[in-house]
């Protein structure tokens, strides 16, 4: 089948869809945005972790014609240009990226996080990565990095 | 495999009479877990997402509560959590944020998991789900009588779940689990409690610890008998109380727990609820949040 929907602003259309295919599979392998990764499938790593109309999401989930015109922004679509959103800045600055493979994920998911609470809790923070998996970090230097974003974006304001 | 997308309820009925076989899919947290390991290939995806009364909900004129069967866990616990505390508990118990966001109550029932979170509060606060066919219409079944088996329920091929029935919580609720951490687990086992001060009654449910989710009749029954609405509770009333859950449980062995943990968890879960609920009920705390 064929798929048409919006992402990171631009229209994307994917033919030969197969009917059970995953939203975060046309992304990766039909669209060419390898962003959103693939890990567990089953939404226990939040790896995929990319909006659908404004709510973050897991995309190996979404069945790829569940998006059919719907809006999706990946962690592609955050940055403007060369310049990293905050929250990108603020992982690379505060070392919360190790092997890399979690960060899209959690890049997505605490883009969201601040966009809702501008100042987050400790608690609030653990609880809205909760869904997100990584096996470097120890957890700790991402919590940082998310408290780093939400003072520098409230700054910004 | 075909993907359906019905636009309107009637094209959805429409579509599941002429091909039964065909798999809802509403949030896709389940249906596409068995996609991506391909443990189960539907003939159809039945795509639910258009039919935009599914996600919505309503106060009917008898008091109750109408929630369609594609409102996501995020918004129940955002926008109905006053009035249905105990079922807002357990979804915030689902998977994670991304988990809540798309996952349904349409969809717990569909799959009719003994694990599933939703089905305790459900069957403590005498939640009715409505179904309905192209062929048959609306039926309206008591979520007591709705869980048949492990993974059965009493929906039938041709069927889809629309929504399900629930008054406003009249006393306190709660909702407890047993799991290996906090967030992203699924239940070893779960027990929900909802006082019914103006019946004099409270109303269970065990999740996780029987072939199916399953109310404590005899629990339920010795409450109703034995507890003074006007009194502290009782140590007596609350560890027969307990015992009584406990022995409703029929679990088994399996990779998260033990048949005799489980059975002992649902216990301990039942006291604690119930003191929870109990306490909130004598401070008057639910009729001031209430009001």
């Amino acid at each position: 089948m064929r798929v048409t929907f919006t992402v990171n602003g631009r229209q994307e259309t994917a033919d030969d869809v197969w009917e059970g295919e995953s939203l975060l599979y046309v992304l990766r392998e039909r669209v060419g945005l390898p962003g959103s990764k693939n890990a567990c499938e089953q939404g226990e790593c939040g790896s995929c972790t990319v909006y659908l109309d404004g709510l973050p999401v897991c995309a190996c989930l979404v069945a790829a014609g569940q998006a059919e015109g719907r809006e999706v922004r990946t962690v592609e679509g955050l940055a403007e240009g060369d310049r990293l959103d905050p929250v990108q800045e603020a992982f690379v600055e505060c070392g919360a990226v190790q092997c890399g493979f979690c960060t899209p994920g959690l890049v997505v998911q605490a883009h969201d996080l601040i966009e809702r609470i501008a100042r987050p809790s400790d608690a609030e923070i653990r609880e809205a990565l909760a869904g997100n998996l990584c096996r470097c970090t120890g957890y700790e230097k991402i919590i940082d990095a998310v408290r780093l974003a939400a003072a520098r974006r409230e700054e910004t304001r | 495999m075909e993907f359906l997308r019905p636009a309107t309820w009637a094209e959805a009925l429409e579509a599941k009479a002429a091909l039964p076989e065909a798999a809802p899919i509403q949030g896709g947290t389940d249906m596409m877990v068995e996609l991506n390991f391909d443990v189960h290939r539907p003939a159809a995806l039945l795509d639910l997402n258009r039919v935009a009364e599914l996600t919505r909900w309503t106060a009917e004129d008898d008091g109750r509560l109408r929630v369609g069967a594609g409102v996501p866990y995020a918004r129940l616990i955002t926008e109905l959590g006053d009035r249905l505390p105990g079922l807002a508990q357990a979804a915030r118990t689902v998977g994670s944020p991304q988990i809540r966001n798309r996952g349904t109550v349409g969809g717990n029932l569909g799959a009719a998991s003994p694990a599933g979170d939703s089905h305790p509060p459900l069957l403590a606060g005498d939640a009715v789900i409505e179904v309905e066919s192209a062929a048959r219409g609306v039926r309206m079944i008591p979520a007591a009588e709705f869980y048949l088996g492990v993974k059965r329920s009493a929906l039938r091929p041709d069927e889809l779940i629309r929504a399900f029935w629930m008054s406003p919580a009249s006393g306190p609720q709660y909702f407890s689990k047993v799991g290996t951490r906090n967030a992203m687990v699924i239940a070893v086992c779960s027990f929900a409690i909802a006082l019914h001060p103006d019946d004099r009654r409270v109303g269970t449910g065990i999740g996780s610890a029987a072939p199916t989710p399953r109310r404590a009749v005899a629990a339920e029954e010795f409450l109703a008998a034995e507890l003074d609405w006007d009194a502290r509770l009782d140590p007596g009333v609350l560890g027969r109380f307990g015992e009584l859950v406990s022995e409703a449980a029929s679990p088994i062995d399996d990779v998260r727990g033990t048949a005799g943990y489980r059975r002992h968890a649902v216990g301990v879960m039942a006291r604690r609820t119930l003191t929870w609920a109990w306490n909130e009920f004598r401070s008057g705390q639910h009729g001031r949040r209430a009001g």
